[in-house]
């Protein structure tokens, strides 16, 4: 339960020192940069955008050449690839990678530039089958398309609308052109998208025939090639066997990097490293001899920090507490059960500035919580062991999916546990199996009692760790309160709310309407009763006094407390919310319960086995499948909604330090 | 027209199952517009909208539940069905109605809610835990149905 304290840290070094200091600091990676410092007449900032930005393009650009690996010469992965990680790369390797840059980056071009040609055939291959497809209709010709004829004669192509035949073209020729003597027009080729004619005629004749086709759609072909079209064809088809050959041979070339793909992958994380470093040396204000760089540490990490740069570099350190109004960047520090729910309150915000981290509190209520809504024991052994043979066999793996994987391991755990005092082993197994396939009923006694026998009982127990969860919060409030001193606060906003519900709880276990719904009768002694009547009475009075105490206007100060005793309606309707308790674990088991009957509908047969194990695994699957997450959405929702809301605003911002930020490997240190 | 208690009770199991089922059809059907929409620009966010979209699929669950209950309360399923007075069939029947009706209204709701959601996953995926939360809310209200479906239906003598 700790938020991690934070010092500023200021180093003033000489310059020439500043790319080594750097380097330093960001394979440390434990300083956020941020500069206290403008510029004025002494220090000037240097203006490192373009080397950045030609950094990150560089590393961009390795990207895509990556990314156009992938698809010629396909790494193979394995399903559970995402959970893997980073990989570790010695220094050596990385040095080497950093030595051979300019062939890398060399061989990333190529890679870019052969995909590029490679589209570039196709879109020469798609042309050319157009060209084809177009030259279809005039193969059976057999002189050139452009062929202009003998001395007398003339011969030219054209296409009309529709089908026509040599009767119906001549009767056209005869009307429109009837002194054409000398011509005689073939029928290429004829169908749906027109008739393909070549007309052959005397010199003087041509354009009165032409014109006279023309009245009927007659248009000359668009595309003209000047050979036979057949062998336009077999030399357009050669020319597409010869692109198409180009195009093998990129890819088997593209296949050949495929080898590369890892020293390419460092590349690029060594332009990124390089992009931060001068995103952060365009912030260094900058005398003609010396710089100057700020920026927040955690407490534990600045001594180490200090010596390590005093040590080696002639530079001033200085290490300082923060100053009061400064907001201090966020780094939680939990045990290693306790950070595995960082994520879960990092989804709902850091810590403000005052604020306590309730990561630790919580995460034993989100174990806890979490096992009661799924609450099979069988359930609880798959999910802890999924988790926990994930989180053996990666070990790298990235450190949110790590803390997410631990959490579900724990509350896999305790799961178990829950499923273990309900009776419950993939709902009823035993009881079905042992019926249907033995002949003779065996159950799996609960150790506490079954829910579905007795709902009314755990609907009470639900909602009992219900007001724990919800006291433990209000609780929480009372600590920081008095942390920061605020002794008035703490007695109006928590004493006076604790006296309150607790008298009015008191007053409420002893009443009819409690006995029906536990179905036992609570007597107090007549001296608790009037001591719960008496703090409900100090407490409402209290807080009907007290709530509005900023405000001077007496009146307007009875308003506002009268609506914050109306508050009470909204503990009313939190507890009521820990019903979800009791309904999401009835949900779990009843549904275990239907897919454990249908599988045993066939009875004690071949077939009825069979069909029982069909039914399990796929019945169970779904079952657990949907159970998760309705446990996971639903404990997030009680911490953030019921638990957050007594005390817990968040808003912190993360800390996030200058470091070597990679997106493939890591690099090992020295 | 002889005693129709027992087809109160089932209309009861019936109605539980598919007004709820229908709720979580429509929802889950909204929802699954807006996640193909998010997925056909981003398919790398495939897993985070699909659990978006299964979110008011719980309803239909509830309504499952209880017709469940129902049915094995009446006998329907695990032995002969029971002799049941018209009165008692239409306690089940009133005692399946909360799920039923809050389901089918809830479920659509949420369907939406989850749309509007999945547009938060899509801009800023690192809210996803926020985003989860507004879907939630409406089932609270599937919850508490269920809950008094389940102890009526469970507190009724037959």
């Amino acid at each position: 339960m700790a938020v991690l304290q934070m010092q500023r840290i200021s180093i003033c070094a000489l310059k020439k020192n500043r790319k080594a200091i750097l380097e330093k600091l960001q394979s440390m990676g434990v300083m956020e940069i941020n500069q206290i410092l403008g510029e004025d007449d002494a220090f000037h900032t240097m203006d490192t955008t373009n080397a950045r930005s030609n950094f990150e393009k560089a590393a961009a650009s390795v990207d895509r050449a990556l990314e156009v690996l992938q698809i010629y010469a396909p790494e193979k992965k394995s399903l559970f690839a995402s959970l893997a990680g980073k990989e570790l790369v010695d220094q050596g390797r990385y040095r080497q990678v950093i030595r051979d840059k300019e062939s890398l980056a060399r061989i990333a071009n190529q890679i870019q530039s052969l995909d590029r040609e490679r589209s570039e055939e196709k879109s020469e291959i798609l042309k050319l089958e157009n060209s084809i497809e177009s030259l279809t209709p005039w193969l059976p010709l057999e002189v050139p398309m452009d062929f202009k004829g003998t001395e007398h004669t003339e011969m030219f192509l054209g296409i009309l609308p529709g089908e026509w035949n040599m009767e119906q073209i001549y009767t056209v020729t005869a009307e429109k052109a009837p002194d054409a003597q000398g011509f005689e027009v073939h029928i290429v080729s004829a169908g749906q998208e027109g008739t393909f004619l070549s007309v052959f005629c005397l010199k003087e004749e041509a354009r009165q025939l032409e014109e006279a086709l023309r009245s009927r759609g007659f248009a000359r072909p668009s595309q003209m090639v000047s050979q036979v079209p057949d062998q336009a064809k077999a030399e357009m088809e050669a020319e597409i066997a010869g692109h198409g050959e180009r195009i093998t041979e990129i890819e088997k070339e593209l296949e050949g990097f495929g080898g590369r793909r890892q020293e390419l992958r460092l590349l690029a994380d060594y332009y990124r490293v390089r992009a931060e470093k001068y995103e952060v040396l365009g912030t260094l204000p900058q005398s003609e001899r010396t710089f100057f760089l700020s920026g927040y540490v955690p407490v534990k990490y600045a001594g180490r920090l200090q010596t390590a740069l005093e040590k080696t570099y002639d530079c001033v350190v200085d290490v300082e507490e923060l100053k009061e109004d400064e907001e201090a960047p966020v780094l939680l520090h939990n045990n290693s059960f306790s950070e595995s729910a960082e994520g879960i309150l990092e989804s709902y915000g850091l810590p403000a500035k005052g604020e306590v981290d309730p990561t630790t509190i919580m995460s034993v209520f989100y174990v806890f919580l979490f096992g009661l809504m799924l609450s099979d024991a069988a359930y609880g052994i798959i999910v802890s062991l999924a988790c926990g043979v994930a989180l053996k066999k990666f070990p790298r793996m990235g450190d949110g999916m790590r803390k997410s994987l631990k959490l579900f391991f724990w509350c896999g755990l305790s799961t178990l546990f829950w499923g273990i005092m309900f009776g419950g082993f993939f709902g009823d197994l035993v009881d079905v199996v042992s019926r249907t396939f033995f002949g003779q009923q065996v159950s799996l006694p609960a150790l506490w009692f079954i829910p579905l026998n007795d709902p009314m009982k755990l609907l009470v127990y639900s909602m009992l760790f219900g007001l724990i969860h919800l006291f433990t919060g209000l609780g929480i409030k009372g600590y920081m309160c008095i942390k920061e001193k605020k002794y008035m606060d703490f007695f109006c906003d928590v004493v006076l709310w604790f006296l309150f519900l607790i008298g009015l709880i008191v007053l409420f276990l002893p009443t009819d309407i409690f006995a029906s719904v536990a179905q036992t009768k609570i007597v107090f002694p007549a001296a608790v009763n009037l001591l719960g009547k008496a703090s409900a009475i100090v407490g409402a009075v209290g807080i009907l006094l007290m709530s509005g105490r900023e405000n001077k206007n007496f009146g307007l100060r009875i308003a506002l407390g009268a609506y914050d005793l109306y508050n009470v309606t909204g503990w009313l309707s939190d507890v009521l919310s820990y019903s979800r308790l009791l309904a999401l674990g009835l949900a779990t088991g009843v549904i275990a319960q239907v897919v454990n009957q249908m599988g045993s509908m066939a009875g004690n047969s071949i077939f009825g086995i069979i069909l029982f194990i069909v039914v399990f695994i796929v019945g169970h699957t779904l079952n657990l499948a949907i159970n998760l997450l309705g446990a996971y959405v639903h404990t997030n929702r009680l911490q953030y909604v019921e638990f957050f809301g007594k005390f817990y605003e968040g808003g912190g911002r993360a800390f996030n330090p200058f470091k070597e930020n990679t997106k493939y490997a890591d690099i090992k240190e020295d | 027209m002889g005693n129709l208690g027992i087809v109160y009770a089932l209309l009861g199991a019936a109605s539980a199952v598919f007004l709820a089922g229908a709720g979580s059809a429509l929802g889950v059907g909204i929802a699954g517009q807006a996640a193909s929409g998010v997925v056909s620009e981003d398919p790398s966010k495939f897993a985070k909208v699909l659990i978006m979209q299964l979110l008011p699929g719980t309803q239909g669950i509830y309504g499952l539940l209880v017709g469940f209950l129902t049915l094995s309360k009446i006998g329907i399923i695990g032995g002969g069905a029971l002799d049941i007075s018209t009165s008692t069939g239409l306690l089940i029947l009133a005692a399946c109605l909360p799920i039923g009706i809050v389901g089918l209204i809830s479920g659509k709701s949420q369907g939406k809610t989850a749309a509007a959601s999945i547009g938060i996953v899509a801009k800023k995926p690192d809210q996803f835990g926020k985003a989860m939360l507004f879907p939630a809310m409406v089932e609270t209200y599937a919850i508490l149905a269920l809950l008094i479906s389940i102890l009526a239906v469970s507190g009724i003598q037959v």
